[in-house]
């Protein structure tokens, strides 16, 4: 089943065309990477895909709901970490958890069993009543995408989910994301061409708004004649963008 | 209305966390109030009669609620925090309702805090004291929205100069908590009427009173106020979720 069909997709700032004509498909349980340099329009595709900008033109149906006819069905199913950390910073990472849990409709019981469920997940024992705001940007970043995580979504959306991490903890929340493989859709944007090829099954390729490949990280070599990953990535972007 | 009250109850705790919170809703008009009447006592007119005095001074108590509404929905407006929120089942109305329903009973705990001083001061008690602190809920409301549409639009440090700044002190002199507008002329007494602050304090003093003389009024146009203000801040909420780029 495909848990995401966008068609047609496009989104203008001003003369500035964010999202060209996308057309992208992702099937149930992948997780699939978003790959682009700045401006490429990762950013606004999963703004528009989570309902936070309306598209100008086009469609996108996550799991069958149109995000423009049935928004609020689509945000039933969805949730997402931000690329900033997004936490209540006045609020202790139990409060933060269990307030996303009870607000995505989960009772008081279900939002315990998921907050103590995740705080074991991530590892967040030690700072699970402490003040968010006052935590470490590691920690902040991993308390953002259990938030993410406690609704339970069909898709999930990571903004660049290791931006500003150290090497340890970005080795960590890959672990974690790994372990979510198959579990959920995860559609997730980065800038590391490292991190597109160990977690994503597949990679879209997006420059100028447009995708301009799609495939496994292998496929995109094979298809450039690159030996490394990067340098398929370079080519494929001059193209789009001479194009 | 599930989601609203986990909401609210966010926002209670974003609130009370805050020592901003604690200063100007709970101890700044009690001790404007036993400044005010300790000058009082050397100062002649009306105005400065703890039961003139009292419902101005809970009135203008009040203004500071639009700071706080403004400073949390600009401060949340400020972080991907609410970007998170807006992609979650909430509506723009949730938001609206699950940020104005904290401040209301802590508006109500600021009045009473301020009649309870003012019954300290010397000011009989009576059923019309309680009719003057439930009567102070529409002024709360109207503060309250003021503040919503302003974090709806604006930054939190603009919030602080249009809320903070200029609103505590336009409703203080357009008001007539301190003295009779009529002091400084006819013109200006009634461009303060076509305000809404001057009918939230006459309302006020009206409950203190008994004197219902134009309490219709008083009350039509502060509620009317604080209605147009909610639906208003309700559309500028609805406009910034979806075009937020």
């Amino acid at each position: 089943m495909k848990a995401i069909r966008t068609t047609d997709l496009c989104r203008s700032f001003g003369d500035v065309r964010a999202v060209d004509h996308l057309d992208l498909s992702v099937e149930s349980g992948e997780i699939f990477a978003l790959l682009g340099v700045n401006g490429a329009g990762k950013t606004t595709t999963i703004r528009i895909l989570s309902c936070l900008l309306r598209p100008d033109s086009g469609d996108a149906e996550l799991m069958g709901h149109s995000i423009v006819r049935d928004p609020t069905a689509v945000k039933q199913i969805i949730n997402l970490s931000p690329q900033e950390t997004a936490v209540a910073r006045n609020l202790s990472v139990r409060e933060n958890l269990h307030l996303i849990a009870r607000i995505y409709g989960c009772t008081k019981n279900e939002a315990d069993m998921r907050t103590n469920e995740l705080v074991n997940a991530l590892e967040l024992h030690d700072v699970a009543s402490r003040k968010a705001g006052t935590l470490s940007g590691g920690y902040q970043r991993r308390v953002s995408i259990a938030m993410a995580l406690i609704s339970k979504p069909q898709i999930l959306f990571l903004d660049e989910p290791t931006l500003g991490l150290d090497v340890l903890a970005r080795r960590a929340l890959w672990k974690f994301i790994e372990s979510l493989r198959g579990g959920m859709t995860i559609i997730l944007t980065t800038h590391s061409m490292e991190e597109a090829q160990a977690l994503s099954d597949r990679i879209g390729i997006l420059a100028g708004g447009r995708l301009r490949a799609c495939g496994t990280a292998q496929e995109l070599m094979s298809r450039t004649g690159k030996d490394t990953f990067e340098d398929a990535f370079v080519q494929l972007v001059s193209e789009g963008e001479s194009a | 209305m599930k989601r609203i009250t986990v909401f609210a109850h966010r926002n209670v705790l974003e609130l009370l966390r805050d020592p901003l919170t604690i200063v100007f809703g709970a101890a700044f008009p009690v001790v404007l109030l036993l400044l005010l009447t300790l000058i009082s006592r050397n100062a002649p007119g009306d105005v400065f009669k703890i039961e003139t005095l009292t419902p101005g001074i809970a009135t203008f108590g009040l203004s500071f609620f639009s700071l706080f509404a403004g400073m949390l929905v600009s401060k949340d407006r400020s972080t991907s925090f609410l970007m998170r929120l807006y992609a979650s089942p909430l509506t723009s109305t949730d938001f609206i309702l699950g940020y104005t329903l904290p401040l209301l009973p802590l508006a109500l705990v600021q009045a009473c805090l301020c009649y309870a001083a003012a019954l300290a001061l010397g000011l009989p008690f009576s059923a019309a004291t309680l009719r003057a602190i439930v009567l102070d809920l529409p002024a709360a409301l109207l503060y309250i929205a003021l503040g919503l549409l302003a974090g709806s639009l604006l930054n939190d440090k603009q919030v602080g100069g249009l809320c903070g700044a200029l609103l505590t002190n336009v409703s203080a002199l357009c008001s007539g908590a301190w003295f009779p507008l009529d002091l400084v002329g006819k013109g200006f007494r009634t461009a303060c009427y076509c305000l809404p602050f001057a009918h939230a304090v006459d309302l006020g003093r009206a409950a203190l009173s008994g004197n219902y003389d134009g309490f219709g009024i008083h009350l039509a146009v502060v509620c009317g106020y604080a209605a147009a203000l909610i639906v208003l801040s309700v559309v500028a909420f609805r406009l910034k979720t979806t075009e937020r780029a």
